[in-house]
């Protein structure tokens, strides 16, 4: 995966993926799991957004028998058993894989040279290890599987959830992993890609995910240069130049490692303008300059529209001008995001709310709350 | 007018063969030649001269020579000439400095590292005087494989094809709007079109009415960011639909066509009104994304129904090759590409000159990365920017383009002299020019033929050097780097043009 | 990337798999002078497609169901002749609605997306509901209603020529960029879902305007306008335009137009029709 000459200078990085698409989120916010349905057919409603490059789905309530436990997805290029033999070595090195079994696929969907993917529930054999956190150990083993294994890469490692993803349309991907047959959520996230790198690769797909963390992400940051040194700072480095990958990381820096809540996050992606600032009340002019003074290399400029995901929460998000379109829809206990509204008609179509939320306003869908209606006022 | 400025142009007249028939000072836009009656003596005022030569030649008896203005600064590398001009302008306007015409600065241009092969004795070098050579290019999606019936033993072609357009050579004129070149220019550049069998761009400000019937098959029509003119009848007109995203001089920038050129005629065409400024955003502002360029691809592909191939023009940026890649994917039939060189009838001096990278490595980086993802068949390439002569184009289709783009070269044909001033609208040469007295001096008929003259010459000269190399037909050049070599570039540079050094 | 040495190639996500109209009649009912689509399970094409040939066919009058989604609806339809087709769209018509429509009348019932009436030469497009993104944008001519809100960058660069002056009428409120790069057409913003008090809340109101008018009912900080904007009081030209207006926005929406004319209006105008003449040194 990784051209050694990189290290030598930044001109042998590879081209940063230009990554346009189709992303659509549904929640069930009292935690009720429900089957694929709805995100597939949504998806599929906007077929036109992606070109058959990837799709992807993040699913999340997905191994409740297994909660405890981190679930790895692994996919093994070129079918690679040696490369599976010493994945699993090192997996029995360094944690205690409770149960394992290969992903079932449906043999008749004829998808573009499928890898085989894999799945271990696991966990580290300590708590805390020389002062590391679990969750800490699980990423660091994790990047380092992607880093210096030959045909191996992990594409999910959260609790209770799951990604799925590859190469496709995201209905193709769905029918191959039989998603709507197999499995039960109360969030799904699903994203359809229009990318212009690396056709053909399997783990270029997206949701990207990091622990229980997934982004899927329709633009393209203008920032992203400037974005990913800022990162590198704190040893997040990106092995896949997308910028979803970015955004992945930067949640994680943000929300995970320094606990700032997603309005102030989507505030240091999205800040207002200087002009808009001038005009503020003295506490959040004081908290605006703030934060764009010290956050300022992870404003994310240029177009783009994410749904971030994690157990508790689906966030949706569009860029400070709202380059991206957004809408969201609420129906009883149900949470919709998508990048137009025919999709989340189509799938529910006695809809009760469909709103337009402003450019940098994050829509927050929480479990037991209804703390999406938050950005019904702002929006139109 | 500026103080403390140099003149730019020293204007030198022969005293002893000046005959005081004042044609310098009816010729010259800019006022610079001036008639004294009680001294019977003819003035210079060499600061307002651009250079454009329009005098020298006009003079009956050659008394007249424009050169640079020998007054210099002192000498400084770092702060030239242009460096001090410029700011000093800047000092007195506070304003953003303009140009016209093409990139003048000293980027490598690597046509002139490349050389074209020759057959000697292991194949026959072909005549194309006596032999056929063939130059005729389709442009448009090619599927990948066709479907053939036999009925009665006879095959037929079952595959319904996309939209193709025909060229009898590989030359087609670029984008240059009317206002932004005369009405005369602009014919001239439809008939020689029409003459010559190839297609002409009618750029952003739409296709006059009365010119529909009888040029619209040899019209690629543009739909950009100011929709000027655009409408069905417009786009049904056409032989192609063209998506200008930008723009080889002004990546990233729209533009301004200031409402003095905002003509009558010009307002009709563009269906605005009359004297205000023309303002094409920078963006498109239904296109912010890749699949929103799609959007708006088949949304031309509705309107027209599906009858007419759709180009996407885009400047040559750091990572063309991927943005290609998304635009064929996107739907587009054509992508055409406008490097560093390319030329403009006004930008911004700091974007002309900084902004984008040759056309050259942008052509080869394109047609390896369509090759490499299987697609270079689902679409054409037109390659646009700095193609002065015949072995510009071959070069380019070496490299990989199906066609190329000319506009500089066409508006020196028709008398251009780049002086770089088309965004004063006072074009002595009557092509970049609203003005009724000005505009009269291109002669249409000439012009036209001019045109004409300069594709059949480098056609001619395109059929010479393909027959060298041993080939009747110019598709088999295309893309075929084989014959083409590197000469006095480094590594990186040949790896990206994909061409070995010369011997090896 | 992969040991079958395949290459991906080109999926074709449009045009993949779409029917030829021959193979859709079912999806079509025509019942005299009117006909009746069920989009339910049709492709963007296919629709409009089918949309042409019922056209073609001499109906005009098309009544689409279960549309979601569905893109460019009345853009493929000619208008030659000078006949226009009725379209009613039940319920959630896709991206570009109307794209360069010409002539024809387009009802939606229901929430429209992105690009409303996008470069509209003419004809009429009424959204019993809201629309999204760049509705109007670049429009020409024609009509456009929306009852509800609208999204970013409503009317950006509308602009007008001769006779052909474009009128987009909004009951709601708009988000940012509204009126951006406006060159021409009437625009009215009536803010009828604004609560006692409240104010519009679109920033960057008619930034970079140089043509065309906005009459805007309820309020704006001089902060949310874009410095080549200024506020006017309506003479009684614009009073009978606005009243104009009113009424057919009302017809089309059964409501009260008294109420609405009653309130007061503001006139947004640009400051000059070249807002960037001085800003380059020759």
């Amino acid at each position: 995966m990784i051209d050694n000459r990189k290290i030598e200078s930044e001109r042998f990085l590879p081209d940063k993926d230009i990554e346009n698409c189709g992303l659509f989120g549904v929640m069930n916010t009292s935690g009720t799991r429900f089957g694929g349905e709805m995100a597939i057919n949504a998806i599929k409603n906007m077929k036109v957004r992606g070109n058959g490059l990837g799709g992807g789905f993040a699913i999340y309530g997905l191994y409740p028998q297994y909660k405890d436990y981190y679930a790895l997805h692994v996919m093994y290029e070129n079918k690679n058993d040696e490369a599976k033999k010493n994945a699993e070595q090192f997996l029995h090195e360094n944690f205690y894989v409770v149960y394992d079994e290969e992903i079932p696929t449906n043999p008749e969907v004829d998808v573009f040279c499928p890898p085989l993917v894999w799945r271990y529930f696991i966990t580290p054999h300590k708590k805390e290890i020389n002062g590391v956190s679990e969750d800490e150990y699980v990423i660091s083993r994790v990047m380092d599987m992607n880093k210096y294994m030959q045909d191996v890469y992990v594409f999910s490692s959260g609790k209770d959830m799951g990604v799925f993803k590859g190469v496709g349309f995201p209905e193709e991907i769905a029918d191959y992993f039989m998603l709507d047959k197999l499995y039960e959520g109360h969030i799904w996230t699903v994203h359809s890609r229009f990318p212009t790198n690396t056709p053909g690769w399997w783990g270029g797909a997206h949701p990207f995910s990091i622990l229980d963390w997934t982004v899927v992400h329709n633009g393209e940051i203008s920032s992203y240069g400037t974005n990913r040194r800022f990162l590198e700072l704190h040893n997040f480095y990106c092995t896949l130049y997308t910028d979803t990958e970015v955004m992945a990381y930067a949640v994680d820096l943000l929300m995970r490692r320094q606990k700032l809540p997603i309005e102030v996050v989507s505030k240091i992606f999205a800040p207002p303008m200087w002009n808009s600032i001038k005009y503020m009340k003295e506490r959040e002019k004081q908290l605006y300059t703030t934060l764009r003074m010290v956050y300022a290399p992870l404003l994310m400029n240029g177009p783009f529209t994410v749904v971030i995901a994690n157990q508790e929460e689906m966030i949706g998000l569009t860029d400070r001008i709202r380059l991206r379109p957004i809408t969201a829809g609420a129906k009883d206990d149900f949470v919709f995001l998508s990048s137009e509204e025919g999709a989340i008609r189509y799938v529910c179509p006695d809809l009760e709310l469909a709103w337009t939320p402003p450019g940098g306003e994050p829509v927050v869908a929480r479990l037991n709350s209804k703390d999406h209606l938050k950005s019904l006022n702002k929006s139109v | 007018m500026y103080s403390h400025l140099l003149p730019e142009f020293v204007v030198e007249r022969r005293e002893d063969r000046c005959i005081r028939c004042r044609a310098c000072e009816r010729q010259c836009p800019n006022g610079v030649h001036v008639y004294d009656s009680d001294l019977d003596t003819m003035f210079s005022l060499e600061e307002n001269c651009v250079g454009c030569q329009r005098c020298a030649v006009i003079c009956p008896t050659n008394a007249l020579s424009v050169r640079h203005h020998p007054a210099e600064y002192r000498k400084n590398s770092s702060w030239t000439r242009d460096r001090f001009q410029n700011l000093k302008k800047q000092a007195e306007t506070g304003g953003v400095v303009l140009t016209g015409s093409g990139n003048d600065k000293s980027y490598r241009i690597y046509w002139d590292h490349l050389v074209l092969n020759a057959s000697q004795v292991t194949n026959p070098s072909i005549d194309p005087l006596r032999e056929p050579m063939e130059l005729k290019t389709f442009i448009g999606r090619k599927p990948d494989t066709l479907k053939i019936n036999m009925e009665d033993g006879e095959p037929r072609v079952e595959s319904e094809l996309h939209p193709n357009l025909e060229l009898e050579t590989p030359i087609v004129f670029s984008a240059m709007s009317y206002g932004a070149i005369s009405y005369r220019a602009y014919k001239s550049l439809a008939r020689a079109a029409k003459e010559s069998g190839t297609l002409f761009n009618t750029g952003e400000g739409g296709l006059p009415a009365e010119m529909r019937a009888e040029f619209g098959s040899n019209a690629v029509v543009q739909c950009a960011s100011g929709r000027f003119g655009v409408d069905k009848d417009y786009l049904n007109s056409a032989a192609m639909l063209e998506i200008k995203i930008g723009q080889g001089a002004k990546p990233g920038i729209g533009g301004h066509l200031p409402g003095e050129k905002v003509a009558e005629h010009i307002a009709v065409t563009r269906m605005i009104p009359r004297g205000t400024d023309a303002l094409s955003p920078a963006p498109q502002h239904d296109i912010y994304s890749i699949e929103d360029l799609s959007m708006l691809i088949y949304a031309l592909k509705e309107a027209t129904n599906y009858e007419k191939p759709v180009s996407v023009k885009v400047a040559a940026v750091h990572n063309v090759a991927a943005i290609a890649s998304g635009i064929v994917r996107a739907g587009a039939d054509i992508v055409a590409i406008d490097g560093l060189r390319g030329g403009t009838g006004a930008a911004p001096l700091a974007t002309r000159d900084n902004v984008g990278i040759p056309m050259e490595l942008a052509l080869a980086a394109v047609d390896k990365r369509l090759r490499d993802e299987g697609i270079r068949n689902k679409c054409s390439i037109l390659a646009a920017s700095g193609i002065r002569c015949s072995s510009d184009v071959i070069k380019a289709i070496a490299l990989g383009a199906d066609a190329v783009y000319i506009g500089t070269a066409a508006l020196v044909a028709m008398g251009c002299t780049l002086c770089q001033k088309c965004y004063t609208g006072k074009c002595a040469w009557g092509i970049c020019t609203q003005d009724p007295y000005l505009v009269k001096r291109l002669n249409p008929e000439i012009s036209t033929q001019r045109l004409v003259n300069l594709l059949s010459g480098w056609s001619h000269e395109i059929k010479e050097m393909l027959g060298g190399m041993g080939i009747n037909a110019v598709e088999s050049l295309r893309g075929n780097r084989e014959h083409l070599r590197g000469i006095g570039l480094q590594e990186w540079e040949l790896n990206t043009l994909g061409v070995k050094g010369a011997g090896e | 990337m992969n040991e079958l040495n395949l290459k991906f190639g080109f999926r074709d996500n449009f045009l993949e798999g779409v029917r030829q109209p021959e193979e859709l009649e079912q999806f079509v009912k025509t019942c005299g002078q009117q006909a009746e689509i069920d989009a339910q399970n049709l492709r963007h094409k296919e629709i409009n497609d089918l949309i042409r040939d019922t056209a073609k066919r001499q109906i005009k009058h098309i009544i689409l169901r279960n549309v979601c989604g569905h893109r460019y609806i009345g853009t493929r339809l000619s208008n030659s002749e000078g006949e226009t087709v009725k379209i009613d769209v039940y319920n959630y018509a896709g991206n570009d609605l109307g794209v360069f429509l010409d002539g024809h009348h387009i009802n939606v019932y229901g929430n429209a997306q992105d690009g409303v009436g996008n470069t509209m030469n003419s004809g009429e497009i009424v959204v019993h509901g809201k629309a999204a993104d760049v509705a109007a944008m670049s429009m020409r001519g024609g009509k456009v209603f929306i009852r509800d809100n609208v999204g970013y960058r409503a009317a950006i660069h509308m602009k007008e020529y001769k006779d052909k002056v474009p009128v987009l009428v909004i009951g709601g409120t708009a988000q940012d960029f509204f009126g951006e790069y406006m060159a021409g057409g009437k625009v009215i913003l009536l803010g009828l879902n604004l609560k006692e008090g409240e104010m519009h809340r679109a920033n960057y109101i008619g930034t970079g305007m140089h043509g065309g008018v906005i009459y805007l009912r309820g309020n704006v900080k001089d902060s949310q306008l874009g410095k080549e904007v200024g506020i006017r009081p309506l003479d009684e030209e614009d009073k009978e335009i606005v009243e104009k207006y009113v009424k057919e926005y009302c017809s089309h929406f059964n409501c009260d137009p008294g109420e609405i004319l009653n309130s007061e209006f503001k006139k947004l105008l640009p400051v000059s029709s070249r807002p960037y003449g001085k800003i380059y040194a020759y």
